[in-house]
């Protein structure tokens, strides 16, 4: 059960939160000039890496405020916390799997 | 009588109490044992031994520990709602009245007809049943196989005990209180940090309770007395006694069992829980858990009569019981030739030593001293005795062989250091070959190893690893540390281990995983068939997979695959460490959340209302709410039928509290509204209402309901009562994450407000006799439009929308004056004959009026272009889920499309889920029913179905797969009743 330290809130019970998955993923637009391809990169690629991951969390349970965070897929350790505006400080492995 | 009673019991010593003597029944007979007992101690001092058949070969089994180790004696304890399946006897603390039975045998251990498997081992072994039971038909020994699988039985009545779920934060977790424990809990709490120590055993002091040493100028058991009493005294310390650490997850969180009670007698006490699951954060984490054993493989060492150095040590010292008469040790270490002298100490005879190393020479010569022969050089290779050893056979170096007669062979291949939690923690594991052990190596999380449980199986240096461990927690933790280390009396020089895996030779299998049956000649086989990893190993031959999950039995396995393979251990590695590290009762998990509170459903406002009039409630979406108010005799689908009938012709009142109520307030209210509905919602007008669709990314419809506007700044949405929650934290995501310079704020206010639906011809006149301060004539209040003031009072916000097909309002009031509000309509509504309508009579409205309910007649791939609505592709800014819409596949005609369904062979309503038999050319479904009722004003059912290519298809036959055969149904527009919307803009 990881610890998050929720940034309004403090540390956290990962029960309380939700995690909504890799985060900066840019939303491609206006529609009319969006590829089928690109529309489809939008919604089904993903990154898969062994190691720092930057995602986006939710405390549903709590605040309600959505931010980022960076968190290594293997150890679980937590890398860096920061606001859903801000740039990512760790940036994420490209990981090209296995 | 008595004069025979526990005749193994030692006429002193032990941490047993004597005055408390206690009686128990163990298969069928009466035994007594005293309070301090184990069930298995208890057995032992009363000379049983054979406690019950192995799993596969049903081979005649004793205890071979005496701890969670155990792999043999598990039995099934109690009867009734309480009997519990494989519980290791050594681990049952022993209370007056307790039952149990031996498992896996027939009728009894001693005489089992499944020992018959023995005579066909050879076709019995490691991988049999990937290779047999398949012809004809695998199905044909499914029943057999089911009955053979399984040790105990599981009852079949509910559990009837209730068991607690903590939570805790502390700056110091010590898991285990042997030695090493103690003295990191004793430092620690000297610091004033907060404290949690856990011990397994009903007592503190782990090894300390059956070794004899010297700590601190006193017996190691008063000091393990004096730690005790130093930390129960301490404010800041927990003490948790009978309490495993079963997992260790991220974050330095771990998950405990505590056990309450064992006797049914006190778990039937109100209010007596039997299990506490513990989860603890902690700051820092000091592992103490000791080290377990492990044996070594020869032929027939798995009789009964065979067991650990440190059980028998255990059982002489701890409990005062002699596990035999006549006792020979075979030990390739020096820590359990303890196991010889505390014999020696009891008057137990002991026949022989046997180690493969030269014995050393101080345990040479105090042996010889007490009469004790010694083969050093020279291994165990056989043993004789069916149900109880009898005989062991003793090879030397040159291969010379001989037989002694003896009733308990203690056995010691070495120790392996407690490293489950540790390993699950994330840190990795070192194998020293100097110790023949594994041992923790680097750390990923805060916490520290300390004495056995580190590979440190001296008592001296194992104190001050604890101690040193409990000074750097707690610098960790923010708070500084005094003292010194405890003192023990300087140990022996040890005489190193020789690692002896597997010694080959003699008649019988060798086992390696006692519960499983898995002998040495399995893993050969396992590695002549390609499967040597570890992993592969033990899933070939199931290893380590009954409930011990292989503590004495991992390592000697893969050790003895590593030779076989001519790989290094540190190479060959472990299994992956699994939580939990003992077998946890399935009552732990769900805790409280039971009966009732299993999934606790919500109750509307208005609940005590609807009981009133004998409402029948069900769960709709996690809300309690009336499906059906029946009149004294009256069926469910009568009361349904006059419910909706009622609505039609005079007026009918509906709680929809669980409505979706969201206030969406900003200067780009509408801006943001028209990115997230798939139609337009800023080009209303205040005081007017729409009904909208939303999308998600795919394009798939996610929730409908309507939207008022108020001003051009403030906007309430509606959402579905199963979508409330839902919609307004999607809302937010889009808010917070991709749109944040739009400037609006979203507020639920779903349970602020709760509702109550007038619906029918006389609606209009109930909200007008109970008094509202707002026109209510149709032009002054027209269809899909709001109004906020009072109604009877009331502050009130009303909709004039309706998902019946006639004249409806939706009021809207506080949900504390839902009651007051309902009172107030029933009496307005009296003269026009108003009754309160259930969902079920509901569905059956818009069903005929064709409205689509999300989730019945849309799923995970309903687009909106699916239901009619292709104009939301002419809307000229983005929205959600716009992009999706432009695929070629959503916009194919052969996509399942709603349409109605109209039977044509009578009035029954169609099945609702029934398939439609495709045409020529398509494959798989046509489609489906997706909502089906009996219409009462109509005479005849009205159906919706999901339909391929169904826009284009009004007019068409379509086969409809019932019960029995088909039914032929015509493909018809949505709406069955009033089609262009008379009876709603009335």
């Amino acid at each position: 059960m990881l610890l998050i330290e929720c940034p309004w809130c403090g540390p956290r019970d990962e029960h309380e939160f939700h995690c909504g998955g890799q985060s900066h993923i840019q939303r491609p637009g206006p529609a009319e000039s969006v590829s089928d391809a690109q529309w489809a990169g939008y919604l089904f690629d993903r990154l898969n890496p062994r190691g720092a991951h930057a995602e986006r969390w939710v405390h549903q349970y709590g605040c309600g405020r959505w931010f980022n965070m960076v968190r290594d897929t293997t150890t679980h350790q937590i890398l860096a916390i920061y606001q859903m505006h801000e740039p990512c400080p760790v940036p994420s492995d490209k990981g090209a799997g296995l | 009588m008595t004069a025979d009673l526990q005749p193994f019991r030692l006429a002193s010593g032990g941490l047993i109490d004597r005055t408390q003597p206690l009686t128990f029944h163990f298969g069928g007979r009466a035994y007594t044992g005293y309070r301090g007992d184990t069930l298995a101690s208890a057995l032992l001092a009363n000379g049983v031994r054979l406690l019950g058949r192995s799993f596969k070969y049903h081979r005649p089994r004793g205890i071979l520990g005496a701890g969670v180790e155990e792999p043999n004696a598990l039995v099934q304890l109690g009867s009734g709602d309480r009997s519990m399946p494989n519980v290791r006897a050594t681990e049952i603390e022993l209370f007056d009245g307790l039952t149990a039975k031996p498992v896996n045998c027939w009728p009894n251990a001693r005489f089992d007809i499944g020992g018959i498997n023995n005579l066909f081992a050879n076709f019995l072994n490691a991988g049999f049943y990937y290779k047999t039971f398949m012809w004809p038909s695998w199905r044909l020994y499914e029943w057999a196989i089911r009955k053979a699988a399984g040790l105990g039985t599981v009852p079949n009545l509910p559990d009837p005990d209730r068991y607690e779920n903590r939570y805790a934060h502390c700056d110091v977790l010590v898991i285990g209180a042997g030695p090493a424990g103690l003295a990191a809990a004793r430092t620690a709490a000297a610091t004033g940090a907060r404290v949690m120590l856990v011990e397994q055993d009903a007592e503190l002091g782990g090894s300390l309770n059956w070794t004899h040493g010297r700590i601190d100028g006193m017996s190691s058991r008063q000091w393990a007395a004096q730690s005790a009493d130093m930390l129960d005294a301490a404010p800041e310390v927990t003490v948790l006694k009978r309490t495993a650490a079963v997992g260790y997850f991220d974050h330095n969180m771990l998950t405990l069992v505590e056990r309450l009670a064992w006797d049914p007698a006190v778990l039937a006490r109100d209010g007596q829980a039997s299990c506490c699951l513990w989860q603890v954060r902690a700051r820092q984490v000091i592992l103490a858990t000791g080290a377990i054993e492990r044996p070594i493989a020869f032929a027939g060492n798995d009789r009964p009569g065979v067991m650990l150095a440190s059980a028998v040590s255990q059982f002489v010292a701890r409990y005062a019981v002699a596990p035999g008469r006549r006792a020979v040790l075979f030990a390739n270490n020096d820590e359990a030739y303890a196991a010889a002298f505390g014999l020696l100490e009891a008057g137990v005879h002991i026949e022989a030593v046997v180690d493969p190393r030269p014995v050393p020479a101080d345990f040479a010569a105090a042996l010889t001293a007490r009469n004790v022969r010694l083969f050093g050089e020279a291994v165990v290779c056989d043993t004789k005795g069916y149900k109880q050893l009898s005989a062991v056979q003793i090879r030397d170096n040159s291969g010379k062989t001989r037989w002694l007669a003896c009733d308990l062979l203690a056995v010691s291949g070495g120790f392996n250091p407690t490293v489950h939690l540790f390993s699950q923690s994330g840190g990795t594991l070192r194998y020293d070959e100097q110790q023949a052990m594994f041992r923790p190596g680097v750390s990923r999380q805060p916490v520290i190893s300390a004495g056995a449980a580190a590979g440190t199986m001296d008592l001296a240096a194992g104190l001050v690893e604890g101690h040193r461990a409990a000074l750097a927690s707690t610098r960790t933790a923010g708070v500084s540390g005094p003292g010194d280390a405890p003192l023990a009396d300087p140990a022996r020089p040890v005489q190193p281990i020789a690692p002896l895996w597997n010694v080959g030779g003699g008649k019988s299998k060798a086992f390696v995983d006692f519960q499983h049956d898995v002998s040495v000649s399995d893993i050969a086989l396992a590695r002549q068939e390609s499967f040597v990893s570890v992993e592969h190993l033990k899933r070939y031959t199931t290893l380590g997979m009954a409930a011990d999950q292989g503590k004495t039995s991992n390592v000697n396995a893969l050790a003895i695959m590593a030779s076989l393979t001519g790989r290094s251990i540190q190479d060959t590695g472990t299994t992956r460490y699994r939580f939990p590290f003992t077998p946890v009762p399935l009552g732990c998990f769900r805790g409280p959340a039971t009966g009732d509170l299993f999934r606790p459903l919500r109750r509307m406002p208005g609940h005590a209302c609807h009981a009133a009039y004998d409402a029948v409630f069900e769960d709709f979406g996690g809300w309690l709410r009336p499906a059906y108010y029946p009149l004294p005799g009256e069926t469910a689908h009568a009361a349904e039928q006059r419910e909706a009938r009622l609505v039609r012709t005079q007026v009918g009142l509906f709680e929809g509290s669980p409505l979706g109520k969201i206030e969406v307030k900003g200067a780009d209210a509408g801006k943001f509204l028209d990115l997230i509905y798939a139609n337009t919602m800023s080009t209303l007008k205040a005081g007017r209402c729409r009904y909208g669709l939303m999308l998600n990314e795919q394009g798939v419809i996610i929730d409908d309901g309507v939207t008022a506007k108020l001003a051009d700044d403030h906007y309430l949405v509606g959402t579905t009562g199963a979508g409330a929650d839902r919609i307004a934290a999607w809302l937010e995501e889009w808010l917070q994450c991709e749109w944040l310079d739009l400037d609006v704020i979203v507020a639920p206010v779903s349970t602020s407000w709760g509702v109550l639906t007038i619906s029918g011809p006389a609606a209009r006149e109930v909200l007008r006799k109970a008094g509202t301060d707002f026109p209510v004539e149709a032009g002054d209040f027209p269809h899909m439009s709001f109004r906020e003031g009072h109604v009877a009072g009331i502050r009130a916000r009303v909709f004039r929308v309706s998902y019946t097909g006639e004249v409806s309002y939706e009021v809207n009031v506080p949900a504390s004056r839902v009651a007051e509000l309902w009172q107030a309509l029933i009496i307005a509504g009296e003269a026009d004959g108003i009754r309160p309508v259930g969902v079920d009579g509901w569905m059956v409205l818009r069903t005929e009026k064709g409205y689509l309910h999300v989730g019945a007649d849309t799923d995970g791939t309903t687009s909106p272009l699916d239901v009619g609505w292709g104009h939301v592709l002419k809307k000229k800014n983005d929205f959600v889920g716009k992009r999706s819409l432009l695929r070629p596949n959503d916009q194919s005609a052969s996509r399942l499309q709603l349409v109605g369904l109209r039977a044509l062979d009578g009035a029954a309503a169609l099945p609702i889920g029934s398939h439609i038999v495709p045409r020529a050319g398509e494959e798989g479904s046509g489609g489906y029913v997706t909502s089906s009722s009996l219409s009462p004003t109509l005479g005849r059912g009205v159906a919706l179905a999901m339909l391929i290519g169904g826009q284009r298809r009004l007019g068409e036959t379509v086969m409809v797969i019932a019960e029995r055969g088909q039914r032929p149904a015509e493909v018809v527009e949505l709406a069955a009743y009033d089609p262009s919307g008379e009876r709603l803009n009335a």
